[in-house]
């Protein structure tokens, strides 16, 4: 029962972050005003007239979620860098994988939460009207959020001990992520626009392909940085 | 941290004068000079780029090697997670380094060649775009390294961030490309006119040889400054100021 017991350590660290988080909320009523903030901004850079709007809804979303959410990654390990309560954490007898794991739990609620807050004002605000594709585009929030998380969680356990980690995170992350804001926003466009047909199966995939990827390499290679 | 590192496996190592290198580095420009002549003389101005054409004998080649320059890179990131030894991290910083530099070079050249052939400084063409995207992540892959001061942890970091940047080369350039699929094809020997073939064959080699130059020379100059730090970090520990 060696992997069940893996799986509540997992649990346990996941448990940990979002009690912190849920005692304070500081963080996450940042990060969900922050999104709501750039969603504005968008509004004002794009112009009041509203198809445009409409059509930039998606991207601005896309925007609004990454912009905010990288800031609550460094976050997840700042607390316990500064309670010197990484080491400790390093030293129990468990495979490291179930620390990203239970991190990487905790950021995905925290980003999906986030989310839960975001869209609808982009929804008010960009004046999205549909009446197909919510199911499947929520779907696509989702799968588009993990991969954000992965790679997020995963660089920010090397950004937050550096120097300048709030420039670096941004910096080696948001590259990574083009093909997710890409994957992400076209198929939310196709599925919005009541036409799935389009062109939002290949986009999913693609989204599922990197999910895939980057869920296993950062799994693997996370025992290699965060053993120094 | 050392897994399966033994001090004597792990020995940095500067030898000779580095005159050898010096002399192939001489080879190197020797041969891009040559080679930019023969293209210059042997190819007739293109029909509708006329001598701009020649652009293309840098521009192609510094795309090729920047390619061959960041496989070295993903090849000894993955050997440094491998094996733990710190050649293999100094090599792929160099590596990466001077990737970036003709990266940096494909881009420019290709927005100078683009703005009085396609009217364009720019044009979000999936080839384009990827290369910036693969640009950007070796820059952050970069600063990463300055932003790191121990080396352990600046070698097992980066050596990650490498490989996951080579894995996403070819996710970022599909996904550029379902995005934007008006382009044209890339340029090698088999896509342009025979009478370009040589020039650009060439000039591939003569690049290569500059590459091969630039990442040796880069990775002497790392081992040595490395060896010097481990020279002061052993003089600090004897308790002796030998600096």
């Amino acid at each position: 029962m060696a992997f069940g017991q893996d799986l509540r350590r997992a649990r346990a660290i996941m448990w940990k972050d979002l009690t912190t988080e849920r005692r304070s909320k500081a963080g996450f009523n940042a990060v969900a005003f922050l999104g709501v903030l750039i969603l504005l901004l968008f509004g004002f850079a794009l112009g009041p007239d509203t198809e445009a709007l409409r059509e930039a809804a998606a991207g601005a979303l896309w925007l609004a979620i990454l912009f905010s959410g990288v800031l609550a990654f460094n976050r997840s390990y700042q607390l316990e860098l500064d309670g010197g309560a990484l080491e400790p954490l390093l030293l129990y007898p468990a495979p490291r994988w179930t620390i990203f794991a239970g991190k990487f739990g905790a950021n995905l609620l925290f980003v999906l939460l986030v989310e839960a807050i975001v869209v609808p004002v982009a929804i008010i605000l960009f004046q999205v009207k549909s009446t197909t594709g919510w199911g499947s585009a929520a779907g696509v929030m989702v799968l588009g959020s993990i991969g954000f998380v992965t790679l997020g969680t995963f660089y920010a356990s090397m950004a937050s001990r550096s120097r300048a980690r709030e420039v670096l995170l941004p910096l080696l992350l948001f590259p990574m992520l083009i093909p997710v804001l890409l994957a992400s926003v076209e198929s939310s466009n196709a599925l919005l626009a009541g036409n799935p047909m389009r062109d939002a199966g290949a986009w999913v995939q693609l989204l599922v392909a990197f999910d895939v990827i980057f869920v296993v390499a950062s799994f693997l290679a996370f025992d290699h940085v965060i053993e120094v | 941290m050392s897994r399966r590192v033994t001090p004597e496996s792990n020995r940095l190592t500067v030898t000779g004068s580095g005159r050898s290198l010096e002399w192939f580095g001489l080879v190197a420009l020797v041969a891009l000079i040559a080679a930019q002549v023969l293209a210059v003389l042997t190819s007739p101005p293109e029909r509708d780029m006329g001598h701009l054409q020649k652009i293309l004998y840098v521009h192609v080649p510094a795309a090729w090697n920047a390619f061959m320059a960041f496989f070295v890179v993903a090849i000894a990131s993955l050997m440094y997670l491998w094996k733990g030894r710190e050649r293999h991290d100094l090599l792929a910083a160099s590596a990466a380094e001077v990737g970036t530099v003709f990266t940096g070079l494909t881009l420019a050249l290709g927005s100078i060649w683009g703005r009085p052939t396609w009217g364009i400084w720019w044009t979000w063409d999936p080839r384009l775009t990827s290369t910036a995207v693969l640009f950007l992540v070796f820059v952050g892959y970069l600063s990463l390294r300055s932003f790191v001061e121990d080396a352990d942890q600046r070698a097992q970091w980066s050596a990650a961030v490498g490989l996951l940047g080579a894995l996403n080369v070819p996710i970022v350039y599909m996904s550029v490309r379902w995005w934007r699929t008006l382009h044209q094809m890339q340029s090698n020997p088999s896509t342009v006119d025979p009478e370009y073939v040589i020039g650009l064959r060439s000039n591939g080699i003569a690049l290569l040889l500059v590459l091969i130059y630039f990442i040796l020379k880069r990775y002497r100059a790392a081992r040595m400054e490395r060896l010097v730090e481990h020279m002061a970090e052993r003089a600090a520990l004897e308790g002796r100021d030998r600096a």
